[in-house]
């Protein structure tokens, strides 16, 4: 084994340009593996999630903005659909309509309006604490917890939507009642309230200073006109930023709850014959929204993400050859220079076949080495995949 | 120890042919072959460790003819017989001076590498004066280090011929000296057999014979080749 000792000395001597040989073999072959891979699992995942919602309802529009923000919170959608739809869905039993509202954020992480269905449909467990009790609380993902390290019994406060909109929503303190379990799912990413918390956070419903109590010293500076019907307050009563026990029965929507807004409708049918019926109402009579079924949704843009992908691999195959020429003209080059050398090994008594050899192992060294680094390179993205793919689909 | 008989030999597409009638050499002679530039000095030495095959005529090394073997018996033999010595010294550049003596061991696996040949190089190499330069490079060598270096590595398998093919053609006069003295005396001590070409006239005291190729050479014109004149 002298022509492997050889060749290593060969390699190791000449060892920058050995590895540049290495890093052009690596990056023309790992590129196109890492974008497959993560291809793959991009895939996996957002089939796995489209596959496990079976419709969504929501406004009429963009059917892939209002999969994406129904499975993922992060796709911004213009409108909105009237809480009615989840009370009309009820009533015609075909299924379970389970309301999303998810409009705001804390610390960057969206706040998910939802009711108690949703955490038995996505299989969501608690890691600590207990569930949504009461307006104002919420219910953490893990990943969440991760990044903030708010634990249960902190409070949470939600993102002011715009900073120079001071008339905008008011920021709400939240109480986290609970840390849910790593599903490796965008849920872990979320923070979940009441949906009528996501609408206090909207606006919709708020608390504050019973006005039928001001006191009269206060009188002038907090209501503006008081009758026999009504008390018209100024901005001086301020609203509260927290609801709690003192202050909770002070809180009140205005206006009726079938009217208030909500992204979309996860709708759970018992059957198939369900299913179709739902999708067909809204197929048929149904002026303001839409039912879109996330897989079929899904499923056409990732036909289109692999066409586009096909366009790369053409690439990739023609860069492969074209560093393939390269590496077969810098050998050829570097026989012609090592010409003498094989001469003289020649001359001393080395078979041409040991040349052959020695020439042929020092290119699979470095083919070797190349495969050995995409190897590690490929179980490293293999291994962080799954959670790069995820912050791509939730834009973390 | 050679004998060379007839012998006929043309480079493919060359007007050139070399013609030697009869050349013999003993064991353990130490002679010179002098001559002008493309007398085919070195087509001789490469004829005699079997580089080259001759067209006809017989070329017998310890009574085994080697124009009568297969390419892998000529190598075999040339591994077990012959020592080489280059005017470039042809050190491979990517191995340290005790690898590059060892070199005839990394390359044929009909010879086994063992530690003590390793001792046995390092010893020839503290005879040459090369001891405390085992661990460099043949760049980080002077020329008359890199001849010392080949010569230990023509040394090394114990040979009982040694060809060297100009082996001072690139020194100075002070390392001429040097390496000469260093083949002689290592030829002198194994009672081995010596040919060294050369054109260099002023090297060849201490050469028991002195062989004037020119006289030896027959080109196009097919004249005769006799005994060299001996001095």
């Amino acid at each position: 084994m002298g022509w492997l000792r050889l060749a290593i000395k060969y390699i190791a001597y000449h060892k920058f340009k050995s590895l540049i040989l290495i890093a052009c073999i690596f990056l023309t072959a790992f590129l196109p593996i890492a974008i497959g891979l993560l291809l793959q699992q991009f895939n996996q995942k957002i089939v796995a999630r489209a596959t496990e919602t079976p419709i969504v309802i929501g406004a009429k529009g963009s059917r892939l903005d209002l999969t994406l923000h129904t499975l993922y919170f992060k796709t911004p959608i213009d409108e909105t659909i009237p809480f009615s739809h989840v009370r009309d869905i009820r009533d015609t039993e075909w299924a379970n309509p389970i309301p999303v509202y998810s409009k705001f954020t804390a610390k960057d992480f969206p706040i998910v309006g939802t009711n108690l269905d949703y955490f038995d449909f996505r299989g969501l467990r608690l890691e600590a604490g207990n569930g949504l009790v009461t307006l104002g609380d919420c219910v953490i993902g893990s990943k969440v917890w991760e990044k903030t390290r708010i634990g249960i019994g902190e409070t949470l406060i939600s993102d002011r939507e715009n900073l120079l909109d001071i008339g905008g929503s008011t920021p709400l303190k939240m109480h986290v009642r609970g840390i849910l379990k790593t599903t490796d799912t965008p849920d872990d990413w979320c923070v979940f309230v009441d949906l009528k918390t996501a609408w206090i956070i909207e606006g919709l419903g708020h608390g504050h200073q019973e006005l039928a109590d001001v006191a009269d010293e206060e009188s002038d500076l907090k209501i503006l006109n008081r009758d026999d019907e009504k008390i018209v307050a100024s901005a001086a009563v301020r609203p509260y930023l927290e609801i709690n026990d003192s202050n909770i029965d002070s809180f009140h929507f205005h206006g009726e709850t079938k009217d208030f807004p909500i992204s979309s409708i996860i709708a759970v049918a018992p059957d198939k014959k369900s299913e179709t019926l739902l999708i067909g109402r809204y197929q048929a009579g149904v002026d303001d929204a839409q039912a879109v079924i996330p897989e079929s949704v899904v499923g056409q843009l990732m036909s289109m993400v692999f066409r586009v992908k096909q366009f790369f691999d053409a690439n990739a195959i023609l860069i492969a050859i074209s560093t393939a020429l390269l590496l077969l003209l810098v050998v050829l080059l570097s026989l012609k220079l090592r010409q003498r050398e094989m001469d003289t090994m020649f001359k001393l008594g080395c078979s041409r076949g040991t040349i052959l050899l020695l020439q042929v192992g020092e290119m699979a060294i470095v083919f070797l080495v190349s495969a050995v680094l995409v190897a590690f390179a490929t179980g490293f993205v293999w291994q962080i995949s799954g959670g790069l793919v995820q912050r791509l689909l939730l834009g973390q | 120890m050679i004998e060379i008989q007839h012998i006929k030999f043309r480079y493919p597409r060359s007007e050139f042919e070399l013609i030697v009638q009869q050349l013999s050499i003993a064991k353990g002679e130490k002679v010179a072959v002098v001559g002008p530039s493309g007398s085919g000095k070195t087509t001789l030495l490469n004829l005699i460790s079997g580089i080259s095959i001759p067209r006809s005529g017989s070329i017998r090394i310890n009574d085994g003819s080697i124009s009568g073997m297969s390419d892998g018996q000529r190598r075999d033999f040339r591994i077990a017989n012959i020592g080489m010595v280059f005017q470039q010294f042809e050190l491979v550049e990517y191995l340290k001076t005790l690898d590059n003596i060892m070199l005839p061991y990394l390359i044929n696996s009909s010879l086994q590498s063992s530690s003590s040949k390793r001792q046995e190089a390092k010893e020839l190499a503290e005879q040459v004066g090369l001891g405390d330069k085992l661990n460099r490079y043949p760049g980080k060598l002077s020329q008359g280090e890199q001849q010392r270096v080949a010569i230990c590595r023509a040394l090394i398998t114990r040979p009982q011929l040694i060809l060297a093919d100009e082996p001072t053609g690139n020194l100075d006069p002070k390392n001429k000296k040097t390496i000469l003295d260093i083949l002689f005396q290592q030829c002198e001590s194994k009672n081995q057999t010596l040919i060294v070409v050369t054109h260099d006239m002023n090297i060849l005291d201490g050469f028991d014979r002195v062989i004037d190729f020119e006289q030896f050479r027959v080109a196009t014109s097919d004249t005769a080749v006799s005994e060299g004149v001996e001095t």
